[in-house]
């Protein structure tokens, strides 16, 4: 690695990064988007964050992607306790205390 | 008296987002640990996270150069890490489009997942905000994450150590985007686009590249438009 090519990769990233990030907002503005268009866009954050979320939980690194009780269950409590609380901090606390109670209590994988 | 009601909104913004400081602060240390311990500078470990900002493609970069990849492949996988990116940018616009372009170019360089997820989310229950508001709120969310990146990554450099097992960070991250996204599921149509979501990324998960997430992305929000249809026509 030197450093030559690092500051490539780093401005390169970047600024690629960045032309995905405007594309949209920059170019459309204030135009008109077609009604089936906007209709997807309602579900891009409740249909990609679970994307990422769900690999992670059910293919854990940590366990050489192996399922385990202990990240599915919390997991779930995040959802659930999340979608009747209508609450993220909530969720947070009850994702986080099963994982971690369960580790504790000597289930983790 | 709207300055007023755009600075509220924008301290409701970050306090709606400080909880992920649980989640960011961990992140952004163990990349300026990693990045450090895998050779760069602090200039190039700060400057991937000040130009960057995306943790995934950060990560996915830096191993990609320690494994001594090509430069046109590191760029491009670690660009279609961030790919997904192009649907906040197109998800954001009918929300923001009418803010004048240099707020749009701010907003754009602000965009990660959890400040677009919490700010739409906003959005769709707030109808009345002006576009004003709006960007103030979008402000208020960026705060807690973006410069809470640059100076944490700074802290990994700085303190170099490894970071305690017990944070389990590998499970910290979907902890915090499911959590984002589990209130937010509001209809039929959100949860079937969530469950079509976890489904698909599951089923793809073998593809290179985070290909599968793209899969899984964009049939989700494919189920999500036709359940809606579905469940408007029914209620005429």
């Amino acid at each position: 690695m030197d450093d030559v090519t690092i500051w490539i990769v780093i401005i390169g990233l970047g600024l690629g990064s960045y032309l995905i990030r405007l594309s949209f907002i920059g170019l459309i503005g204030d135009r008109p988007m077609p009604e089936w268009l906007l209709r997807h866009l309602r579900y891009a954050a409740v249909g990609i964050l679970p994307g990422i979320a769900a690999p992670l939980v059910v293919f854990p690194a940590e366990t050489g992607g192996n399922p385990d009780p202990v990240r599915l269950l919390a997991g779930l409590a995040t959802i659930v306790v999340g979608y009747l609380a209508k609450s993220t901090i909530w969720a947070i606390i009850a994702g986080g205390g099963t994982f971690a109670a369960l580790t504790l209590l000597g289930f983790g994988g | 008296m709207a300055r007023a009601s755009q600075k509220n909104l924008m301290m409701r913004g970050i306090l709606d987002s400080a909880p992920f400081l649980v989640v960011l602060i961990p992140f952004a240390m163990l990349f300026g640990v990693v990045a450090t311990e895998a050779g760069l500078n602090i200039a190039q470990v700060m400057g991937f996270s000040v130009v960057v900002i995306a943790g995934a493609a950060q990560f996915t970069a830096l191993q990609l150069l320690q494994e001594g990849a090509p430069v046109v492949v590191v760029l491009l996988t670690s660009l279609a890490v961030n790919l997904r990116m192009a649907m906040y940018s197109a998800a954001l616009t009918p929300h923001l489009g009418q803010a004048p372009f240099w707020q749009r170019g701010l907003v754009a360089y602000l965009i990660v997942d959890q400040n677009f997820a919490i700010a739409v989310n906003a959005y769709e229950e707030e109808a009345s905000w002006s576009v004003r508001d709006r960007v103030a709120y979008f402000i208020g969310v960026s705060i807690p994450v973006v410069p809470a990146w640059y100076a944490f990554t700074l802290l990994g450099v700085l303190v170099g150590s490894t970071l305690p097992e017990w944070l389990a960070l590998e499970f910290a991250l979907p902890v915090a985007f499911l959590s984002i996204v589990a209130p937010a599921l509001r209809t039929v149509a959100h949860i079937a686009a969530a469950a079509t979501s976890v489904v698909l990324a599951l089923c793809f998960a073998f593809l290179p590249f985070s290909l599968g997430l793209l899969v899984a992305g964009i049939g989700a929000m494919m189920v999500g438009a036709q359940v809606e249809r579905v469940m408007e026509r029914r209620h005429g």
